[in-house]
C-alpha cells in the first residue's frame, strides 16, 4: 500500500478494480484504452487529411513526371516498335548468330514498312545513339527501298550500302530490339558495347561524361569551400555584433538573396567582361596593361565567381543562426584559463559552429551540383556543368533517353546528399532569411 | 564587437585586419547589385563607366534604355501622349512579359500558399504520421536540380494523360505545355517548399492549447481557424507567399521548357536578351528588379518583426 501511495496510477487502478469491472470505461461504456486509441487514430487521420491535398499535388505534378522521365533512360522502343519482324528474329536466336536469310527478309520487310510509315528516321535515330553515324544509313536506305526492293534481300541491301553487313551494326540492332536497355547508362559513364556485347571504354576523344561529372563535383566542392571562407567571418561578425547593428548589416546579405538570379548573373557579366568595370579599374590602377585584360568570364573562373556570390547567403544564414546561440562566456573562460585567442577559437568556438557549417555546406553543395542558369550564361565551354549537358541533349541533340540517363545519375547523387542532409540536419530545421 | 581590454598588440592588429576583410566581403556581396544601377543610365551602349559618366557630366547619363524598354515591340514608338502609352500597354514586349509574370506569379502563389499552409498545419501537429518522410517529399522540389524538374514536366505536360493510358483508360486530354495553367502548376510546385518552411517555422512557436481553449469556449473548428490560428500565423503565411511569388517571378528553366510563345515572362525575356545580344536595356530591367526586391525584402523584414512581437518571441 505504501507503493501505491507513491504511484498515483497504481492508486487509480486499485480503486478502479475495487469498483468491480476491472477496466476503466468512458461515460458511454467504452474501455478507456480503446477510446484513447480511437481518438488518437482520428487525430492522426485529421492531420493526414490536411497534408493530403498537397501531397497528391506534389506527387502528380512533380514525382510522377520525374519518374516518367527517368523511365526513358532505360526504355526506348524507337527500334523495337517500328521493326517488329527483325526484332522477333533477334528474340528467337542466340546472341552472336550471324544473320541468315530469314533475318535479311525480316529486315528488308521492316525497312520497307517503316519507310512507308515514315518512321524510318526514328529507327535510324535510335540506332545512331549506340553507333554514331548510322542515321543516314537508315534514311538513305529508306528512300531507296520505297521505290521497291526485290529478293534476294541480302544482296539487294548490301548493294544499296555495304554497311548493312557490318557485324557491329547487327549487334547494335540486337541490343535495340528489346525496348529495355542499359546502354544509355553505359554511355553516360563513357562505356559502350563492342560487337560481342562486351562492355568497354569509348575512344579517348569521346570520353566526355565522366569528365563532366568529375568537373561538376569538383567545382561544387570549390564553390562550397569559397562560400565557407567568405561566409564564416561574415556570420561571425553578424553573430557577435549587437542586434541593432547586425540587423542592419544583415540587409547586405539578404538583399542579394532576394535579388533575381538573372540580375545577379547579368551584373557579373557586366563586371567581369574584358571591357568591363573590373578590368577597367585594374588597367586604371596600372596593375595590368591595357592590352593584357584578364579573361574572367565565359570560362571556369566566371562560373566559380558568380556561383560563389549567388550561393554565399545559403552558407551565411545557417552559420549565423548557430553562432547566435553560442555562449560567449565559453571563449572568455578559455582565455581566462590561459588559452591564446587562436587556441580558444580552434578548440572552443569553432567546434560549436560545426552544425551550422555542416548545414550550410551541404545546402550549398546540393544546390551547386544542379546549377544550370549561371554556368550556361557565364561558363563558356570550360565552365559548363552536367545540367548544361542534360539541357543540350533535351533541346539540341534531342537524345532524350541520354538526357534521362544523365538526369538519373545526377538525381541519384543529389538524393543521396539530401538523405544525408535530412539525417544530419533534418529538413524541418531548414530556415530562410 | 569590441576588443577586450586585455588584448595584445598583435590581437589588435588581427582585429582590424578581420574588420577590413569583413568589409571587403560585404563589398563583394553588394557591389555587383549596386553597380548596375548607375550603369543603366549610361548614354552610350557600353557596360562600363565612360569618361563623361566619371566626370559627372549630365550628357553622359540618359534614360534612353528605360525608354527602349517601353518602345521595344511597339507599333508606333514615335507617337506621343495617350497613343504612346496605350500602344506600350498592348504591344511592348517587356510590358507584355511583366503582365505575364504577374499573372503567373499571383496564380501560382495562391495555389502554393493555400495548399502549403494547410499541409504545414497538418505537419506541425504532434500526431502526424510519417512526418519526416512526408516533409522530405514536400521540400524536394527545392532540392532536385531545376533542369531535372523542368525536363520531367516537359514530358508530362506535353501529354498529361499518357500514364492513364498505360493503366487502360484512354481519355482525351489536351496539352498543359504551352498554356498558362501548365506554367502556373509548375511554378506552384516550385514555390511550395518555401511556404512549408516559413509556415512550419511560424507554427513552432504556436501554442496548441489556444486551439483547445477556443474549442472549449464553443468555437467550431472553422471559427477557431479563422479567429485564433490564422491571425497568429499570418505573418509566416504572408512571407511564405512572398517567397513563392519571388520564386515564380524569377523562374526561367521551367518556363523555357514548358511555356509557349504566349507565356513570355520577364526572366525568359531577359534570358533571350542576354543570350542573343546583350544591350544596356537589360541593365535597366535589372535595376527595376533590384528596386522590386528591396521592396519585398523590407516587407518580409517588417513581417518577421511583427510576427516575433505577436508571438512574444524576443529576438535573440
Amino acid at each position: 500500500m505504501a507503493d501505491a501511495a507513491l504511484d498515483p496510477h497504481a492508486a487509480i487502478a486499485t480503486t478502479a478494480s475495487g469498483v468491480g469491472s476491472g477496466t476503466l470505461t468512458t461515460a458511454d461504456g467504452m474501455p478507456l484504452a480503446r477510446a484513447l486509441a480511437h481518438s488518437q487514430r482520428r487525430a492522426r487521420r485529421r492531420a493526414f487529411l490536411l497534408v493530403l491535398p498537397l501531397l497528391a499535388f506534389i506527387l502528380i505534378t512533380f514525382v510522377v513526371p520525374i519518374g516518367q522521365m527517368l523511365a526513358r533512360s532505360f526504355h526506348n522502343d524507337g527500334f523495337s516498335a517500328n521493326m517488329p519482324q527483325v526484332s522477333a528474329w533477334f528474340a528467337s536466336t542466340e546472341h552472336g548468330t550471324a544473320p541468315d536469310d530469314a533475318a535479311w527478309t525480316a529486315l528488308a520487310q521492316d525497312l520497307v514498312a517503316s519507310a512507308d510509315a515514315r518512321s524510318i528516321g526514328v529507327v535510324g535515330t535510335r540506332i545512331n545513339y549506340d553507333m554514331p553515324g548510322t542515321r543516314s544509313l537508315f534514311t538513305a536506305t529508306g528512300r531507296q527501298v520505297r521505290r521497291g526492293l526485290e529478293p534476294p534481300y541480302q544482296e539487294a541491301l548490301l548493294e544499296i550500302n555495304e554497311a548493312w553487313g557490318d557485324p557491329r551494326l547487327w549487334s547494335v540492332m540486337r541490343s535495340a530490339s528489346t525496348p529495355v536497355t542499359a546502354n544509355f547508362y553505359l554511355a553516360a559513364v563513357d562505356r559502350t558495347r563492342d560487337e560481342d556485347g562486351n562492355i568497354q571504354q569509348v575512344e579517348e576523344q569521346q570520353r566526355i561524361y565522366l569528365t563532366l561529372f568529375w568537373r561538376t563535383f569538383w567545382l561544387s566542392a570549390v564553390i562550397t569551400g569559397l562560400t565557407f571562407i567568405l561566409g564564416f567571418p561574415i556570420a561571425h561578425l553578424l553573430a557577435t555584433l549587437p542586434m541593432r547593428k547586425s540587423n542592419l548589416l544583415m540587409i547586405l546579405v539578404l538583399l542579394p538573396f532576394w535579388t533575381s538570379l538573372l540580375v545577379r548573373t547579368t551584373s557579373w557579366m557586366v563586371l567581369l567582361q574584358q571591357q568591363g568595370v573590373i578590368n577597367d579599374i585594374l588597367v586604371w590602377m596600372g596593375i595590368i596593361g591595357g592590352d593584357a585584360r584578364l579573361q574572367m568570364i565565359y570560362n571556369r573562373t566566371g562560373t566559380i565567381i558568380a556561383m560563389t556570390h549567388i550561393l554565399l547567403p545559403f552558407m551565411i544564414l545557417p552559420l549565423y543562426s548557430v553562432m547566435r546561440t553560442i555562449n560567449p562566456a565559453y571563449v572568455r573562460a578559455a582565455r581566462s584559463l590561459g588559452a591564446t585567442s587562436w587556441t580558444a577559437f580552434r578548440r572552443v568556438y569553432f567546434p560549436q559552429t560545426l552544425p551550422g557549417l555542416g548545414a550550410g555546406a551541404m545546402l550549398v553543395f546540393i544546390l551547386a551540383v544542379g546549377y544550370y542558369i549561371t554556368p550556361a550564361l557565364v561558363g563558356g565551354s570550360s565552365g559548363q556543368l552536367i545540367s548544361n549537358m542534360i539541357a543540350q541533349h533535351m533541346t539540341g541533340t534531342l537524345n532524350w533517353s541520354m538526357a534521362a540517363a544523365l538526369a538519373a545519375l545526377l538525381l541519384g547523387s543529389v538524393l543521396i546528399l539530401y538523405w544525408l542532409y535530412d539525417r544530419l540536419v533534418g529538413v524541418d530545421n531548414l530556415k530562410l532569411g | 564587437m569590441a576588443i577586450p581590454t586585455y588584448a595584445s598588440p598583435l590581437e589588435r592588429v588581427w582585429h582590424y585586419t578581420y574588420l577590413t576583410v569583413c568589409t571587403l566581403i560585404f563589398v563583394f556581396l553588394i557591389a555587383p547589385i549596386i553597380v548596375i544601377i548607375p550603369l543603366s543610365f549610361n548614354a552610350e551602349p557600353y557596360f562600363t563607366f565612360t569618361d563623361r559618366m566619371l566626370s559627372f557630366d549630365p550628357e553622359g547619363y540618359s534614360t534612353r534604355w528605360y525608354r527602349s524598354l517601353l518602345t521595344f515591340g511597339m507599333q508606333n514608338p514615335e507617337s506621343t501622349g495617350w497613343a504612346f502609352w496605350s500602344d506600350a500597354w498592348t504591344n511592348a514586349n517587356w510590358v507584355k512579359a511583366a503582365k505575364n509574370s504577374i499573372i503567373i506569379g499571383v496564380c501560382s502563389t495562391v495555389v502554393a500558399t493555400v495548399l502549403g499552409t494547410l499541409a504545414a498545419l497538418g505537419l506541425s501537429r504532434p500526431e502526424m504520421p510519417f512526418r519526416r518522410a512526408i516533409m522530405a517529399i514536400l521540400i524536394s522540389p527545392m532540392i532536385v536540380p531545376l533542369i531535372i524538374t523542368a525536363t520531367g514536366m516537359f514530358f508530362f505536360y506535353s501529354n498529361p494523360c499518357e500514364l492513364l493510358a498505360l493503366i487502360g483508360f484512354d481519355p482525351q486530354c489536351g496539352r498543359l505545355a504551352g498554356t498558362y495553367l501548365g506554367v502556373v502548376l509548375a511554378h506552384a510546385t516550385l514555390g511550395i517548399p518555401f511556404v512549408i518552411i516559413t509556415v512550419t517555422a511560424t507554427l513552432v512557436g504556436f501554442d496548441q492549447s489556444l486551439n483547445r481553449a477556443a474549442a472549449s469556449l464553443g468555437a467550431n473548428p472553422r471559427t477557431t481557424f479563422f479567429k485564433v490560428t490564422m491571425p497568429l500565423i499570418l505573418p509566416g503565411v504572408v512571407s511564405g507567399a512572398l517567397f513563392a511569388f519571388v520564386t515564380s517571378f524569377d523562374e526561367v528553366v521551367a518556363v523555357l521548357f514548358i511555356a509557349g510563345p504566349d507565356q513570355q515572362t520577364i526572366p525568359r525575356q531577359m534570358w533571350n536578351g542576354i543570350r542573343e545580344q546583350i544591350s544596356p536595356a537589360i541593365l535597366a530591367v535589372a535595376t527595376l528588379l533590384v528596386i522590386f526586391s528591396i521592396a519585398l525584402l523590407t516587407t518580409v523584414e517588417l513581417l518577421r518583426r511583427r510576427s516575433e512581437r505577436i508571438r512574444g518571441v524576443t529576438p535573440r
